[in-house]
């Protein structure tokens, strides 16, 4: 449905250094998936969905949607957004306090100029799970709880009839006892519809709530991948151990130390060496130092970038 | 070492009152690590702030907080001065804004300190030095600004100036928000090790009942401005409300959470239009219909533990 072959993004960076945000990642969201992209601030999980959205130019690779690779014309961006529609996080900050939420969903649809709006608009709130949805046409973003607010704005990517939603930390500003729901409706939208999905996360539990499957990054490449229940409970890379370690029902904690390492300076050999709790437990290669691994393909089984775990 | 007895906070707005704590008793023993877990507007930062009056002067404070038995809301406002950083001192959340950002790490460590005449000169330095080891900082980083330093960075500073006059309390409200999965596990593991070494009683306020059970002995529930529930951390919960919260942050590996999602229907209620009956009887799963009407203080249910519900029982 929707693939990153090679995918590389870099931005100038401080002191002529360039930032490699993206750095050879290879990714698929099949018809109807839902694929977890999980990772630390600073992996480069943002910078990739953004490029998946045409919102950013890969310096190399591609982006393709339904076997057609993405070319960056107006035209052809505005006919990709018809089908691949952004979810953000923060629905205060993404929707404009002085439209009502009959304006802000019916925007999608006037710039792509759909006939009947007004349907258009009811029957996205509706699918979004504001019912009955004419009850909160004329209503402000303000006068809405947080759960409701990011209704609106799944509503929003609705209202064009998408194929793919791609949600950077749909309920990361949500109470805890309203994100059960939001989380709930993106099944629901996926059973319903066939929707598939790209949630961008830093959380594991929403990943085991909802994804088929799980890409974890680090410092801009997929270091695993592979189902869910594979990935999350026998977990091969150290990077997806560790992370899974610290949650707080875990029992034996690796806590990794330092910072997540910077994107203008990947280390040579695995970028994760420096890290690596294997490597400080003196359990690495000589590879691992020295020796770059190559970029995982976009299967769907278990997929590991490691010179220890990998078979 | 700290016991609230009724404390309440409303805060004055134009056209009348909004009840943002409504009757909260609990009480940290020495050494012991509390967490207060609730959700936005459930009145647990109100009840943080309300500690050592930090509320603004719209809020109106009742009941009692005593600290080590003298009580705070009654102090004159020299002891008041005293009693922060040296008896109970604060971390809060956002460490970005609680660091000024042109003066050095060491100056702001030391500035507790020095206002309260505990340490000048070289014994304040060398105490700034200790300190910063204490939070696992290198010393050099006496001389560095806030924006040279990572999020966990100077969420380790916050800790240490909160340590610095050698407090018997630490109030740490939502201390790892913000920061990403490892550099918070950092940061959990740092102040465990902390109220270990110290003997320091921790007070930690979070929406996230995992943390909170990962730290704290024991927990206490708020909704509505109200304790739900209060309890040892290893037990289960009894109360819906705390269940529901529970259940929303899943544990990896539960086929019971596996594609189910779960959560609970509507929204917390506003404090200025809050629901009659149980405040939570709207959203309970298994409400009865004397939830409506009637109202339930907390209650014993089980070993160490208290739940206001009409549904809990010994």
């Amino acid at each position: 449905m929707l693939e990153a072959t090679d995918l590389h993004v870099e931005f100038p960076g401080r002191g002529g250094n360039r930032a490699r945000a993206v750095d050879g990642v290879n990714l698929s969201v099949g018809a109807g998936e839902i694929v977890a992209l999980v990772g630390e601030s600073g992996c480069g999980k943002t910078t990739l969905a953004r490029t998946l959205l045409g919102l950013e130019r890969p310096t190399s690779g591609r982006v393709a949607y339904d076997g057609a690779p993405l070319s960056y014309t107006g035209r052809a961006l505005r006919a990709f957004r018809r089908q691949v529609q952004l979810v953000l996080q923060d629905p205060m900050g993404s929707l404009n306090p002085r439209h009502t939420v009959y304006e802000a969903v019916a925007e999608g649809p006037r710039i792509h100029g759909l006939p009947d709006e007004e349907s258009v608009v009811a029957s996205a709130l509706a699918r979004a799970g504001l019912r009955p949805p004419e009850r909160f046409f004329q209503r402000y973003p303000h006068e809405l709880s947080g759960g409701q607010r990011q209704r609106v704005v799944i509503a929003g990517a609705l209202a064009l009839d998408p194929k793919v939603l791609i949600a950077d930390e749909p309920v990361a500003s949500l109470d805890a006892s309203v994100r059960g729901e939001i989380l709930a409706l993106l099944l629901r939208l996926r059973d319903d519809l066939g929707l598939s999905a790209l949630v961008v996360t830093h959380d594991l539990g929403l990943a085991w709530n909802i994804a088929d499957r799980v890409a974890v990054m680090y410092l801009g490449r997929i270091v695993e991948s592979g189902p869910t229940e594979d990935v999350l409970t026998n977990p091969q890379h150290p990077y997806t151990q560790a992370l899974l370690s610290v949650l707080p029902e875990s029992p034996n904690r690796i806590v990794l130390t330092g910072e997540p390492p910077d994107p203008t300076r990947v280390p040579a050999g695995c970028r994760f060496h420096p890290r690596c709790q294997l490597v400080a437990q003196g359990n690495g290669t000589a590879a691992c130092g020295t020796q770059p691994l190559p970029i995982l393909p976009a299967g769907t089984a278990v997929q590991v970038a490691c010179h220890v775990a990998a078979p | 070492m700290l016991e609230l007895d009724e404390l309440t906070v409303k805060y004055r707005i134009a056209g009348g009152e909004v009840p943002a704590v409504r009757g909260v008793s609990l009480s940290v023993p020495a050494g012991e690590a509390l967490g207060l877990a609730g959700e936005s507007g459930s009145g647990k930062s109100s009840v943080a702030l309300a500690l050592l009056r930090l509320l603004p002067r719209s809020a109106d404070v009742g009941g009692r907080v005593l600290l080590d038995g003298e009580d705070v809301l009654s102090m004159r406002w020299g002891r008041l001065r005293a009693v922060r950083w040296s008896s109970a001192s604060i971390v809060f959340q956002g460490a970005q804004h609680g660091l000024n950002p042109v003066r050095r790490i060491g100056d702001q460590i030391a500035e507790p300190l020095l206002v309260h005449k505990l340490a000048s000169g070289a014994v304040a330095d060398r105490r700034v030095q200790e300190l910063l080891s204490q939070v696992g900082l290198p010393a050099w980083r006496a001389r560095s600004y806030p924006h040279e330093l990572s999020g966990g960075q100077r969420q380790r500073v916050m800790i240490a100036m909160a340590l610095a006059c050698e407090p018997q309390l630490i109030i740490a409200d939502e201390p790892t928000t913000a920061l990403d999965l490892m550099v918070q596990a950092q940061v959990l593991t740092l102040i465990r090790r902390l109220i270990a070494d110290h003997g320091i009683s921790l007070l930690m306020i979070s929406h996230d009942l995992s943390v909170l059970a990962d730290v704290c002995d024991r927990l206490a529930v708020m909704y509505a401005g109200r304790l739900v529930e209060v309890g040892p951390s290893s037990g289960e919960f009894r109360h819906p409300y705390s269940q529901a919260l529970a259940a929303a942050f899943p544990t990896v590996g539960d086929p019971a959470s596996r594609l189910a999602p779960r959560g609970l229907a509507g929204d917390p209620p506003d404090p200025q239009q809050l629901p009659g009956g149980c405040a939570f009887h709207p959203r309970c799963p298994v409400a009865l219909e004397t939830c409506a009407t009637s109202d339930v203080q907390l209650r014993a249910s089980g070993a160490g533990r208290t739940a206001a519900c009409v549904l809990v029982g010994e």
